[in-house]
């Protein structure tokens, strides 16, 4: 085993659903304060990469290290459930869909998981919330529930949930693609406040322009594997392999 | 002999406590088949097969038998290994267990119809599956089936009524019993009824009132 020089490193990262094999052999270092980009048509393994990050669907090979910790290390069960949970803390998710608690208030989603795990008292979460909900522009709406808010809102609320968590790392799975167009920017601005604040992110997402403009690095996938990386002002300017060529063209034309 | 409603004033204490007694009941017996039903859904979900077994026999019993012969063998048949629960208590649980076998299945098919999303982000957070499933996916689950869990506490307080065979002086028993001193079984017959279907309306209400309190929150 060799040693962990990365923030985040993935090494040859193997995933198979039955008999589907989803990613092959997928190596990817993340530097503390870098942000990352994913690209890449439907299905070809964006999510379950990203996913494999936090555990939600393990790795069927290979190996993923957080901060000098193997996310994926072999324990018994029960020993591994709590290296989860504990590791889990400190990696925020963001999801396309939001999944908010439809029956907790904005102040409550933020809240439940600093208060159960961290055993914070009300005050303190109160304050927490606030101070999370006032970051994503949310202060206003702290004691509303999911069903008053809109899509953008929503999934506003959703970070500041991630964030109560402190996270040290956020993964966000294509925040935006499930929003009316208006509401878009809204989140894209929250996710760029975080990008100034130096927050390591991996992003996946299908707005090239959004990309280009907060990555650091974007990465094309396609059918399971990382056909090519790089600066977006290279990756998006000049791609050398002709699948991102293509994929470009027909993303780039598509969404204008 | 005609109608003579005239006479119920003189017995409306006996119809009263009678009216106490199914409305104790059928409370104790509601909550207990609504915590029951939540325990039993998350064992027949989610616990160990060995754990499962001796629940799958509590519910083929419950959902298999007459609610009557239940009834017997709590308060009669449990005497023999020398649990002596009085006649109420073993209503109550006898209603209760009944009960929560039903609102089991209920909240059994909610929680498999709880987004997966939900408990993926409990998860993320850093929560077990536990603590997800008790703060995230049942809480949901319930809301959902609050409706259909109302009917079924509609069908208990009727079937309170069952417990009068083990001697509990509920509304039932208690206008039987006027009717054996006044032979007015019409006038007491029609007066339970009176009262059963004021406390129908009454937990309809407490239905609605819940009902509307979680609109917001689903
Ligand atoms: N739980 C699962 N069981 C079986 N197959 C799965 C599962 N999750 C994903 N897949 C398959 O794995 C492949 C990659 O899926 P993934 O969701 O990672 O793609 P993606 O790049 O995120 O696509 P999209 O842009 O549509 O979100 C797809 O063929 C998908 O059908
Ligand atoms: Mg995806």
């Amino acid at each position: 085993m060799t040693e962990q020089t990365h923030f985040v490193e993935i090494r040859h990262a193997q995933k198979s659903f039955g008999t589907l094999e989803v990613l092959k052999d997928i190596s990817l270092n993340v530097e503390r304060g870098q942000i990352v980009g994913i690209i890449g048509s439907s299905g070809s393994g964006k999510s379950t990469l990203l996913r494999a990050i936090n555990d939600l669907d393990p790795l069927t090979g290979g190996e993923i290290w957080l901060d000098g910790v193997q996310v994926n290390k072999t324990l018994p069960h029960r020993q591994y459930e709590k290296h989860i949970n504990e590791l889990r803390q400190h990696v925020g998710m963001v999801f396309q869909h939001f999944n908010l608690f439809p029956h907790m208030t904005a102040r409550e989603n933020v809240t439940m998981a600093p208060k159960m795990l961290k055993g914070l008292s009300q005050a303190d979460a109160d304050r927490l919330a606030e101070e999370q909900l006032d970051k994503v522009g949310m202060l206003e709406r702290i004691d509303y529930y999911p069903s008053q808010l809109s899509g953008g809102q929503k999934q506003r609320v959703a970070i500041a949930r991630a964030l109560a968590m402190k996270p040290k790392l956020m993964l966000f799975d294509e925040a935006t693609s499930a929003l009316d167009p208006e509401l878009v920017e809204e989140v894209n601005l929250v996710m760029k406040k975080l990008a100034e604040e130096h927050m390591t992110m991996i992003i996946v997402t299908h707005e090239m322009d959004f990309a280009a403009s907060v990555c650091d690095r974007v990465l094309f996938m396609d059918k399971g594997v990382v056909v090519e990386e790089g600066p977006p002002s290279v990756l998006f300017k000049n791609p050398t392999q002709n699948r991102t060529r293509e994929f470009l063209r027909k993303h780039i034309e598509g969404a204008s | 002999m005609g109608l003579d409603f005239s006479i119920i004033p003189k017995y409306m204490d006996i119809i009263l406590l009678g009216v106490g007694w199914t409305v104790g009941i059928t409370v104790a017996a509601a909550l207990l088949s609504f915590v029951g039903g939540i325990i039993f859904a998350v064992i027949a979900l989610y616990a160990p097969w060995l754990v499962r077994q001796p629940f799958r026999l509590i519910e083929w019993v419950f959902m298999g038998t007459p609610l009557l012969l239940q009834l017997f063998l709590i308060y009669f048949g449990l005497v023999q290994i020398g649990i002596d629960l009085p006649a109420f208590v073993a209503g109550i649980i006898g209603l209760g267990l009944h009960f929560a076998v039903y609102n089991s299945e209920l909240i059994q098919t909610a929680i498999l119809a709880v987004d997966k999303g939900q408990m993926e982000a409990a998860r993320t957070l850093g929560c077990s599956r536990a603590q997800a499933l008790r703060k995230v996916v049942i809480p949901q689950a319930v809301r959902a089936v609050i409706p259909p869990i109302g009917n079924n506490m509609i069908a208990l307080l009727k079937d309170s009524a069952l417990v009068s065979v083990i001697g509990v002086s509920e509304l039932t028993l208690s206008a039987q019993r006027v009717i054996g001193k006044t032979y007015r079984p019409f006038e007491f017959y029609i007066l339970a009824a009176a009262f059963y279907y004021v406390i129908n309306l009454c937990m309809e209400w407490v239905q609605r009132k819940i009902e509307r309190r979680i609109s917001i929150s689903r």
